[in-house]
C-alpha cells in the first residue's frame, strides 16, 4: 500500500445559528461531525452523499479554506492546524482544488493565461518570470485547449473547457493533491466522460492523488479506488470501490444504491428497490445515536441510544469500515465487470480533447485543433474506418465562412 | 423562462462571436454594447461639450463674463448678446459657459473623492466582515442619517469666511462638504457588491492558491465589483452637479465673484414674470449637463449589467 | 401498464371552461414540423427545427437532450409559455385532441394551461410563489378556474397534498415554500399540476435538482398519478437513467431536431443514431466495473449556424460526404423505430 500522503482526523465543522437583536448563538449546524480517513499516493477516495450530508464542507476543511472546529488534517506528516501563515503557503502547492461550478470559478475579468498563471506569479519560485507564458501554454495543451487561446476571457468557452481550465489551474504547482469538488456534476453528460477522462489521464501521468467529491454514484464508481459514504457529517461506511458498490454492509448504501436509476430498462421492476421514509433530518438537530435511525428499515432500540463507530465490519468476503450496529451485505447492484470491454471506437473516442473550441460545428473534425498525439490516432482510425470516402479527413466540407485560418494550429503539438 | 431557453442557445454562442481571434473581455462586450446604443452618443456630445466648456471656456464665448453693462440689464436675448443681459448687465451666454467649470469641477472631485473614501471603506467593510464590517458600517450609518443638503449647508455656514478668497478653495469647500455626507452611500454600495463578488468560487480559488489578501482584493473582488459602483458613481455625477447648484442658489456654495448655474439661477428669479430669459437659460444649462450624466449611467448599466452575468 | 379500459374516456368537465375536448383514439397531442426561432440582437437562432411526435393517452413520453438540444423550448412551445418576441413559430402545429392550439383565440388557449394541459418544472422554490402559503397557491387553481370559493378550495389543496403523499397536509397547508425540502417542493408543484385533472402532464428535468433517494420517489409518485388518471406524460430529461425506469417511447433531440424516436427497450438495446448510440457508451454505469469510459468528442452546435447536412456531422465518427450535404430526415427504420441518420440500419446493427 503506497505511503499515506493526507489524513483526516475526527474533522469537525459546526456553524453556529444565532438569533435575536444580540445574535445570540442558539444552536450549531453540525455540518461535519467527525470524519476520519486516509488517502495515500496516486489514490483516488471517491466521497459521496446527497445534500446536506457535508462533502462539500468536508472538501473546504481539507483545503482549509475554513478552519476546523475540531479535528486535525495531517499532511505529509504535518499538521496543517499548527502551520505558520508561511509554511501554509508552502503547502497549498501540493494540495488544490477543483470547483464544481465552471460559471463561477474562473474569474471573468481575467484571461485564461491570467488565471492559469496566477499561481506562478504568488509562487514565484515554482517556474522562473521568463519560464510562465511557456508553462502556461504546456499546461493548456496538457488539458486539451488550444494554447493559443492564452489570451481569450472564460465567457468565450463552453462549461466543458471551463472545467479544464479550472483543471490546469490546480495542477500548475505540480500538487500531490487534488481535492475535486463535484467536478462533472454542472456537465453535460457527453462532456462529464470527456473531462473524467482527462482527469484519469493527468493521475496517471503526475501521479496525483484525488478527493473525489460527488452525488453522481456512477461516476465515483468509474473514478474511485476507494469510497467514502457520508450521511449527517459522519462517514457511513469506507471501503475499496469494489467493496461498497458490490457488497455494501450499511443500509444507507444499500438505500441510495437503489435508488440510483441504471439506464438499462430490462432491469425494471427486477431491482431491489428501497424506500426511504422520511425526510432527511436537519443537521442542525441531528438524531441521537446512529444519525440514521429515523429512516432505517432495520432500527432497534440500540440504534437511537448509541452510536455505531466506524469500524471494520464483515461484509461477506472480508470486511470494510462500516458504521451499523447490524451492518450486512447485501447485493443490491449486479456488477458486471467490463474491463476487457473496449468502446466502439466509430462512436465514442477515449481521447478527450475538445476536437475544435471554435465549436460550433465547425472544424469538429479534427481540423488541425488536436493537439493530443492519440487523438492523431483517431484521426487514422477514423480515415480507415467504414468508408470508401476520401482522402482528406472530414472536415472541408464543413468549413463554414467564418472560420478563421489563424485558428489552425500546426500539427506538431 | 424564455430567457432560460436562450441562456441554453447563447451558451453556445458565446465562444464564437464573429472575430474568432479576438479577445473579448467583458469591458470590451460592455464598451460595444454602449457604441450601438445612441442615447450613448447623446450623452457624450453633451458631456464632451460641457466639459471643453469648463477647460477652454474661450472657445465658446470672446465676452467677459465679469463684464457688467448696466445700460444694457434685463436686455432680451438678441444679436448683441445670443442669451440677453440679466440684471446687472452680464451677458448671459458667457456667464452660462463659464459656469460650466464650477459644476463640472464639483462634480467630478465630488465624484472622485466619494469613489475614493466610501469604496475603500466599503471594500474593507465587504471583505473583512465580523466587527470591522460591523464598525464601519455603523459610521457610515450616523453620517447617512444626516440629510445632505441639510448637513452641507450647515457644514458650509459653520468654515470660517477666509476660504472665501480663492476660487478653487471654495470649490473645495464644497466639494469637501458633500464628500464628507455623500460617502456612505457609496460605502454601502461597494460593501455589497463585494459581498455578492466574494463567495464566488473564483475567489476561493485565490486563497487556495495562498494568494494574499492584498492580491484577492486587487485582482479577484474589486474588478468583479466595480460595475455597480461605476453606474452609480456616473449618476451621481449628475446629482452633484444638481446639489452644487442648489448651494450657490441658496447663496452657500459658491458665492459672487465666482461664476456658477446656480447663482445665475438665483438672481433671475425675480424677474421671472417679466424677463424669463434670464431664468431659462442657465436652468436649461443646468438640467442638460445633468440629464447627460443620468444618461450615460443608465446606458452603462444597459451595457454593464446583463453581461456581468 | 396503460389500460384504457379503466376510466371513461375523457369529456367534458367540470371546469368553468365552455370548450371541449374529446381525443380521438386516444391521441392526446400531435405536434406537427414545429419550427420556433430566437429573434436576437446577435441573430436568428433556430431552436426547433422541425420536430413532430405524437402522445396517446396514459402514455410516458421522453424527450431526450442536453443543453442546447431544444427539448425545454419544445415544452415551452406546447404550453404556450414562450415570449413571443423573441421567440417566433414561422411553421408547424401543435393538435391537442386535433385542435391546433397556435391558431387557437389566446383566451381558449389561456384556459387550456391547468385543465388540459399542465407543467412541472425543474426547480420548484423558484417556481413557487414565496410570498403565498402552499396551500393557497393550490388552491388558487380552484377558484380561478372552478370558480370554488376559498373554503372548498382549501379543502381540495388539502386532499391534493395529502395525494402527493406531503405529512400532515392539514396543518401544513398554510406554510410558505421555503419551509419545505426540495423533495417536499416538488411534490406540492405537482399537486398544483394535477389540480385540474389535465389530460397532458409535462414535466421539464423534474428530478435533476433532488438528491437521488427522492428522485426515485418523485418518480414513483408521476408514474402513480399518470396510471391513475390516464394521463399523457412528457418527460423531458438528460437523464438516461431516469428514463430507462419511466418512459415507454423516447425521443432524441440534437440541435432542435428529433435525430431517433423508439420504444425504451428497443432504443437502449440498440440504437439507430450515432448520437445514441455515443451517450449510451459515455455515461458511467452504476452496475459496471472496469468500464473505459469513452466520450463523443466535440460540442453541440451554435443554433445561429447550424452546419448544413446533419446536425451532428461534425462530431460523428461515422459521417460521410452525403451527410454533410443532405439532411437526413427522421424515416422508419424498422417497424415502429424512426431514425435521422442516413446510415441508421449500420448503427442499428453495430
Amino acid at each position: 500500500m503506497p505511503e499515506v500522503i493526507l489524513s483526516a482526523q475526527e474533522l469537525v465543522k459546526y456553524y453556529p445559528i444565532k438569533k435575536g437583536v444580540m445574535r445570540r448563538t442558539v444552536g450549531q449546524v453540525k455540518a461535519v461531525d467527525g470524519v476520519s480517513f486516509d488517502l495515500h499516493k496516486g489514490e483516488t477516495l471517491g466521497i459521496v452523499g446527497e445534500s446536506g450530508c457535508g462533502k462539500s464542507t468536508l472538501g473546504r476543511l481539507l483545503m482549509r479554506l475554513e478552519e476546523p472546529t475540531a479535528g486535525k488534517v495531517i499532511f505529509e506528516g504535518a499538521d496543517w492546524s499548527g502551520a505558520s501563515g508561511r509554511e501554509m503557503r508552502r503547502m497549498r502547492r501540493d494540495i488544490q482544488i477543483v470547483f464544481q461550478d465552471p460559471y463561477t470559478s474562473l474569474n471573468p475579468r481575467m484571461t485564461v493565461g491570467d488565471i492559469i498563471g496566477e499561481p506562478f506569479e504568488i509562487h514565484k519560485d515554482v517556474v522562473p518570470k521568463g519560464g510562465r507564458r511557456a508553462r502556461v501554454q504546456e499546461l493548456l495543451d496538457l488539458v486539451g485547449l488550444n494554447p493559443e487561446h492564452i489570451h481569450r476571457y472564460p465567457h468565450q468557452f463552453s462549461g466543458g473547457q471551463r472545467q479544464r481550465i479550472g483543471i490546469a489551474r490546480g495542477i500548475a504547482l505540480n500538487p500531490k493533491v487534488l481535492v475535486c469538488d463535484e467536478p462533472v456534476s454542472a456537465l453535460d453528460v457527453s462532456v462529464q466522460a470527456q473531462v473524467v477522462n482527462l482527469m484519469e489521464k493527468l493521475q496517471d501521468e503526475l501521479g496525483l492523488a484525488y478527493v473525489f467529491i460527488a452525488h453522481d454514484l456512477s461516476v465515483v464508481r468509474h473514478i474511485s479506488d476507494r469510497v467514502g459514504v457520508m450521511y449527517l457529517g459522519r462517514l457511513a461506511e469506507l471501503g475499496e470501490e469494489d467493496e461498497v458498490y458490490s457488497r455494501p454492509t450499511h443500509p444507507y448504501t444499500q438505500a441510495l444504491l437503489s435508488a440510483v436509476p441504471v439506464p438499462d430498462p430490462t432491469l425494471r421492476g427486477k431491482r431491489d428497490q428501497i424506500v426511504l421514509v422520511g425526510d432527511v433530518p436537519s443537521p442542525a438537530n441531528p438524531p441521537s445515536g446512529c444519525r440514521f435511525h429515523t429512516r432505517c428499515w432495520k432500527a432497534q432500540e440500540i440504534c437511537s441510544q448509541e452510536e455505531p463507530q466506524l469500524e471494520l465490519r464483515s461484509d461477506g468476503a472480508g470486511e470494510h469500515l462500516s458504521a451499523c450496529h447490524f451492518a450486512e451485505a447485501r447485493t443490491i447492484v449486479e456488477t458486471v465487470d467490463v474491463s476487457d470491454l473496449e468502446p466502439d471506437s466509430r462512436f465514442t473516442t477515449t481521447d478527450f480533447s475538445d476536437l475544435d473550441d471554435l465549436g460550433a460545428g465547425l472544424g469538429a473534425a479534427g481540423g488541425g485543433e488536436d493537439l493530443d498525439s492519440s487523438a492523431a490516432e483517431s484521426e487514422a482510425e477514423r480515415s480507415d474506418a467504414l468508408h470508401a470516402d476520401s482522402d482528406t479527413a472530414p472536415q472541408d466540407g464543413t468549413r463554414l465562412v467564418d472560420e478563421q485560418p489563424g485558428d489552425q494550429r500546426p500539427p506538431n503539438g | 423562462m424564455t430567457e432560460a431557453a436562450i441562456a441554453e442557445i447563447s451558451v453556445t454562442d458565446n465562444y464564437e462571436g464573429g472575430d474568432l481571434n479576438e479577445e473579448r473581455s467583458l469591458a470590451s462586450d460592455a464598451w460595444r454594447a454602449m457604441r450601438r446604443n445612441p442615447m450613448f452618443w447623446v450623452a457624450m456630445t453633451l458631456i464632451t461639450v460641457f466639459v471643453l466648456m469648463a477647460i477652454w471656456p474661450s472657445l465658446f464665448t470672446s465676452t467677459d463674463p465679469t463684464n457688467a453693462v448696466l445700460a444694457k440689464s434685463r436686455e432680451r436675448p438678441g444679436v448683441d448678446a445670443w442669451f440677453g443681459r440679466d440684471i446687472q448687465g452680464y451677458d448671459i451666454y458667457a456667464r452660462c459657459i463659464y459656469g460650466a467649470r464650477a459644476s463640472i469641477l464639483v462634480g467630478v472631485l465630488c465624484t472622485v473623492g466619494t469613489v475614493l473614501i466610501g469604496g475603500t471603506i466599503g471594500v474593507m467593510a465587504g471583505y473583512q466582515g465580523g466587527w470591522a464590517d460591523s464598525l464601519l458600517s455603523r459610521i457610515g450609518d450616523v453620517f447617512f442619517a444626516i440629510p445632505l443638503l441639510l448637513g452641507a449647508i450647515i457644514f458650509l455656514v459653520s468654515l470660517p469666511d477666509f476660504f472665501n478668497d480663492n476660487y478653487f478653495l471654495i470649490v473645495l469647500k464644497v466639494v469637501l462638504a458633500l464628500v464628507i455626507l455623500g460617502w456612505p452611500s457609496l460605502a454601502r454600495l461597494t460593501r455589497s457588491s463585494v459581498i455578492q463578488v466574494k463567495p464566488n468560487d473564483y475567489v476561493q480559488a485565490a486563497r487556495a492558491l495562498g494568494a494574499s489578501p492584498n492580491r484577492i482584493v486587487r485582482s479577484h473582488v474589486l474588478p468583479n465589483s466595480l460595475a455597480p459602483v461605476i453606474v452609480v458613481a456616473t449618476i451621481n455625477l449628475g446629482a452633484y452637479i444638481a446639489l452644487e447648484a442648489t448651494l450657490s442658489f441658496l447663496g452657500i456654495g459658491l458665492q459672487p465673484p465666482a461664476i456658477s448655474w446656480g447663482i445665475d439661477i438665483s438672481a433671475a428669479l425675480v424677474g421671472l414674470r417679466t424677463t424669463p430669459h434670464m431664468l431659462f437659460f442657465p436652468s436649461l444649462f443646468l438640467s442638460l449637463a445633468v440629464l447627460a450624466f443620468i444618461m450615460l449611467g443608465d446606458v452603462a448599466r444597459d451595457a454593464l449589467d446583463p453581461k456581468n452575468r | 401498464m396503460t389500460t384504457q379500459d379503466t376510466k371513461p374516456p375523457r369529456s367534458e368537465k367540470t371546469s368553468g371552461s365552455q370548450y371541449t375536448y374529446t381525443p380521438e383514439d386516444g391521441l392526446l397531442l400531435e405536434v406537427d414540423d414545429l419550427f420556433v426561432e430566437f429573434h436576437t440582437r446577435d441573430g436568428v437562432a433556430t431552436a426547433i427545427n422541425g420536430v413532430s411526435f405524437k402522445l396517446h393517452q396514459g402514455e410516458s413520453l421522453a424527450i431526450l437532450g442536453e443543453s442546447g438540444s431544444g427539448k425545454s423550448v419544445t415544452a415551452q412551445a406546447v404550453m404556450g409559455i414562450l415570449d413571443m418576441p423573441p421567440a417566433v413559430i414561422p411553421n408547424g402545429h401543435i393538435r391537442y385532441c386535433g385542435q391546433d392550439l397556435l391558431s387557437m383565440p389566446d383566451e381558449q388557449r389561456r384556459l387550456t394551461r391547468g385543465p388540459e394541459v399542465s407543467m412541472i418544472f425543474q426547480d420548484a422554490l423558484s417556481s413557487l410563489n414565496p410570498v403565498f402559503p402552499v396551500g393557497w397557491q393550490i388552491a388558487e387553481m380552484f377558484r380561478t378556474h372552478r370558480g370554488m370559493n376559498k373554503s372548498d378550495a382549501l379543502e381540495q389543496a388539502i386532499r391534493l397534498m395529502e395525494r402527493v403523499s406531503i405529512p400532515a397536509a392539514r396543518e401544513r397547508v398554510k406554510a410558505y415554500p421555503h419551509q419545505f425540502s426540495g423533495g417536499m417542493r416538488q411534490r406540492i408543484m405537482i399537486a398544483m399540476a394535477i389540480a385540474l385533472d389535465p389530460a397532458v402532464l409535462i414535466a421539464d428535468e423534474p428530478t435533476t435538482a433532488l438528491d437521488v433517494t427522492v428522485q426515485a420517489q418523485i418518480m414513483a409518485l408521476l408514474q402513480e398519478l399518470q396510471e391513475e388518471r390516464q394521463m399523457g406524460l412528457i418527460l423531458i430529461t438528460h437523464d438516461l437513467g431516469v428514463v430507462a425506469d419511466v418512459a415507454d417511447r423516447i425521443a432524441v433531440m440534437y440541435a432542435g431536431r428529433l435525430v431517433e424516436t423508439a420504444m425504451v427497450h428497443e432504443l437502449y438495446a440498440a440504437p439507430a443514431h450515432p448520437y445514441t448510440r455515443g451517450l449510451l457508451e459515455s455515461i458511467p454505469r452504476l452496475d459496471q466495473k472496469g468500464q473505459t469510459l469513452a466520450a463523443i468528442g466535440g460540442l453541440p452546435p451554435n443554433l445561429m449556424r447550424i452546419p448544413p447536412g446533419c446536425p451532428f456531422n461534425p462530431r460523428c465518427r461515422m459521417a460521410q460526404d452525403v451527410c454533410r450535404t443532405d439532411r437526413p430526415e427522421l424515416r422508419e427504420v424498422v417497424p415502429g423505430r424512426f431514425s435521422a441518420c442516413h446510415f441508421a440500419e449500420e448503427v442499428i446493427n453495430a
